[in-house]
């Protein structure tokens, strides 16, 4: 019976439906619940969250990248499923809390100040949610002082900064350097992205890394988790 | 159901509707002075018994003036169908084409000597022998009834393709005069299901290709209600004269009341006069000469208002087809047809170049945009044709198809009405209430349903151009992706009844 609702929850992300509102990519479960609804429905039957993850969503998103790569599937079917995923990840997290079981890291990702541009902000942030971080999109135009501020609060993994022009690129380097001069630096891996920057930018303004799409993004952290865990063992 | 082609909703028409009536004023006075001359006795008698006026030309060919009085041109084209069918051996590819309705079909042709090979062989870098790439390289050669059976085969399954006008002459060493014929119509239908168009090489096969029609469709009726095959015939060579051979094939056609396209192509220069006015005047003209003979020949047989006007090249006097004023000249012709009610056989797509490549893209792809912007019935737009009207190639033609595809969606009606704008409405005000303030998830429900133009098929990764590569796997596919034949009771009977048929085109005979 577990295996079953978990098949239908990877089928689900597979066809990016959210709630039993969505048609998802063809009619063939029109109707019926979606993710948000089957993850409610396995915690009620005390199916495991690791079973609900590692064999549901993470399973289904693997074909969906697979579908992407393979030029079957496009970004709206990406984000369709992302968004899918995130959702039940946020019905998770009190549970994963409760079990203190240790989640991916918590990615704070903003606009740099002078810029107002967010499209692929906003699809790098679904992208991520839907690969089990934790998400905090701080928005557009964001001061360097409130980006170091939510840095020393909420203590983020990952800060993801963007800008599309040309003009408001630089600020990415004086974030850096706020967050060095607070002695921040150290604690936070900076990520950027955007149509203005480049590898060589980020190498430039001392970034830990340059992500073309939000999918590279998906593969920079997953490389810093390894990385993360292995050091743990270490 | 027949095919769909593309409703025009409003055509590009240069023309004012005082310069339609002008052009065809000045047709016809052509049409009486000078009229045309005649090399065909039987055209001169058909006219003459009619009231045109008729009288000898001295000189070392048989020749006459006719002179064409106007009542007798208005009498053909009331006479002349306003709506044509296209039959095909798949009733799902028939073309309805009506004279007043600027609904557009993408035919293949015309027919070209040569064919173009293509490779990609590799080269590699002298400094750097670790890099290597491909460049295609395209040898002409004379074309073979391979290559029509594998032009016609690709053909049927390019999307975007209609109609097929054979592309290839085939000159094979056991082709003749006498059987070339039958083998092309043979070669052709036999590969692809669409409506079939050519012209005739000899007139004595006339009827073998008529009856291998008629046993394809079922039998002699069953090919007058489904003319899966029809005529192109160029009986009017510019300036104003009556050809012998293709005008007694124009005649013997038009008793068939089989569908026939009467074509002229003066050029601008040589031909006919190298302005606007006088090529219009003169090719509107031609055409009528035409319509109205073969009107007079059998009244109501389906006839196609055929025009190829080009203009000359200054360095060569060769066809420019490439030319901006070729493109004016046929949309004029679009809109001359539709005056009349006759559906327009059209020309774009021939480029001066004589390979695939920036000159040949660009060429292309100018003319057929603004061609079928003017709403022809019948364009024959020339997939995969080259260098004027020389050289086929089979790559171009895939090439070709991909561009009509965006064509044809940038023709389609705008889609703007009250529950569209509600739609929309209802997006805004659910999106600017989300934090990330996206439209994207609205995108899936119109994603798959054609609502959303493609990506150009043949797009390289990242800096690399890919375009020739690609296209030509997608040709290699098409080519493996099989046609329905002919049946065998079928193909029996044309090989026992048919003289003529090269064994090697039976596909169930072979390696047998």
């Amino acid at each position: 019976m577990s295996k079953d609702i978990i098949t239908i929850i990877k089928e689900n992300v597979i066809q990016g439906r959210k709630t039993q509102d969505d048609i998802g990519i063809d009619d063939s479960l029109a109707e019926t619940p979606g993710v948000v609804e089957l993850t409610q429905q396995a915690l009620e039957r005390n199916i495991s969250t690791q079973v609900i993850i590692t064999e549901g969503l993470t399973a289904g998103m693997q074909v969906v990248g697979e579908k992407y790569s393979t030029k079957e599937y496009f970004i709206p079917d990406m984000l369709a499923s992302a968004e899918a995923v995130g959702a039940a990840m946020d019905i998770l997290k009190p549970v994963l809390e409760l079990a203190s079981v240790e989640t991916k890291g918590k990615f704070a990702i903003a606009t740099v100040k002078g810029d107002i541009h967010d499209i692929g902000k906003n699809i790098v942030a679904i992208l991520l949610k839907g690969a089990g971080y934790e998400v905090h999109d701080l928005g557009t135009d964001v001061p360097t002082e409130k980006l170091v501020e939510f840095v020393k609060e909420e203590q983020p993994g990952y800060l993801g900064l963007s800008a599309l022009l040309t003009t408001t690129m630089i600020e990415m380097g004086v974030v850096i350097k706020a967050l060095e001069e607070n002695k921040l630096r150290s604690s936070v891996k900076v990520l950027i992205g955007g149509a203005a920057v480049s590898e060589e930018f980020a190498e430039e303004i001392g970034a830990d890394a340059y992500c073309v799409d939000g999918f590279q993004a998906v593969k920079v952290l997953e490389r810093f988790e390894i990385a993360k865990v292995k050091r743990k063992r270490g | 159901m027949p095919r769909e082609g593309i409703l025009v909703d409003k055509p590009y028409e240069r023309l004012t509707k005082e310069q339609v009536e002008l052009i065809h004023q000045v047709s016809m006075q052509i049409l009486t002075d000078p009229g045309l001359i005649s090399f065909n006795r039987e055209a001169v008698d058909i006219l003459h018994g009619h009231g045109a006026a008729v009288e000898p030309i001295a000189g070392d060919h048989q020749s006459w003036q006719v002179k064409i009085p106007e009542q007798l041109v208005l009498n053909a084209l009331d006479n002349a169908p306003k709506t044509v069918k296209l039959g095909a051996r798949n009733p799902g590819n028939t073309l309805i084409m009506h004279g007043d309705e600027p609904r557009v079909y993408f035919i293949t042709g015309s027919e070209t000597n040569i064919w173009l090979d293509v490779d990609f062989p590799a080269y590699v870098n002298k400094d750097d022998p670790t890099r290597e790439i491909r460049v295609p390289e395209f040898k002409p050669r004379r074309g073979t009834v391979d290559d029509l059976c594998q032009s016609a085969h690709v053909c049927e399954h390019l999307d975007m393709v209609d109609g097929y006008i054979r592309t290839v002459n085939i000159q094979d060493r056991d082709i003749t005069e006498e059987n070339k014929d039958v083998n092309k119509f043979f070669a052709s239908l036999n590969n692809n299901t669409k409506h079939f168009m050519s012209g005739l090489t000899s007139l004595k096969q006339l009827n073998n290709v008529v009856r291998m029609a008629e046993l394809i469709a079922g039998g002699k009726k069953a090919l007058e209600d489904n003319p899966i095959i029809s005529f192109i015939t160029c009986l009017v060579k510019s300036p104003l004269q009556f050809v012998e051979d293709t005008t007694d094939t124009f005649i013997e056609v038009c008793r068939r009341e089989l569908p026939v396209a009467v074509s002229s192509s003066p050029q601008a220069g040589t031909t006919a006069p190298i302005k606007e006015a006088g090529i219009m005047a003169q090719i509107n003209a031609e055409v009528l000469a035409g319509i109205t003979l073969g009107q007079l020949v059998k009244p109501g047989t389906p006839v196609l208002y055929g025009s190829v006007p080009v203009r000359a090249r200054m360095d060569t006097l060769s066809d420019s087809y490439g030319s901006v004023e070729t493109s004016q000249y046929n949309i004029d012709c679009a809109q001359m047809a539709r005056f009349y009610g006759i559906p327009n056989y059209s020309t774009s797509g021939v480029c001066d170049t004589k390979i695939p490549g920036q000159q040949s893209s660009i060429e292309r792809l100018f003319s057929d945009i603004v061609v079928a912007m003017s709403g022809p019935q019948y364009l024959h737009c020339a997939f995969g044709l080259l260098d004027c009207n020389s050289v086929f190639c089979l790559l171009q033609a895939v090439l070709d198809d991909a561009h009509f595809k965006m064509i044809k969606f940038f023709l389609r009606q705008p889609r703007i009405d009250q529950p569209e704008m509600e739609a929309a409405l209802k997006q805004m005000r659910a999106v600017v209430a989300t934090p990330q303030k996206l439209y994207i998830s609205y995108i899936r429900p119109v994603l798959r349903s054609g609502e959303i133009s493609g990506i150009y098929p043949f797009e390289g990764s990242g800096e690399k151009d890919d375009v020739f590569e690609l296209a030509y796997e997608q040709m290699k596919d098409l080519l493996a992706r099989p046609v329905e034949h002919i049946d065998r009771e079928t193909t029996a009977k044309i090989f026992e009844e048919i003289p003529g048929l090269l064994p090697r085109l039976n596909v169930y005979e072979r390696g047998s």
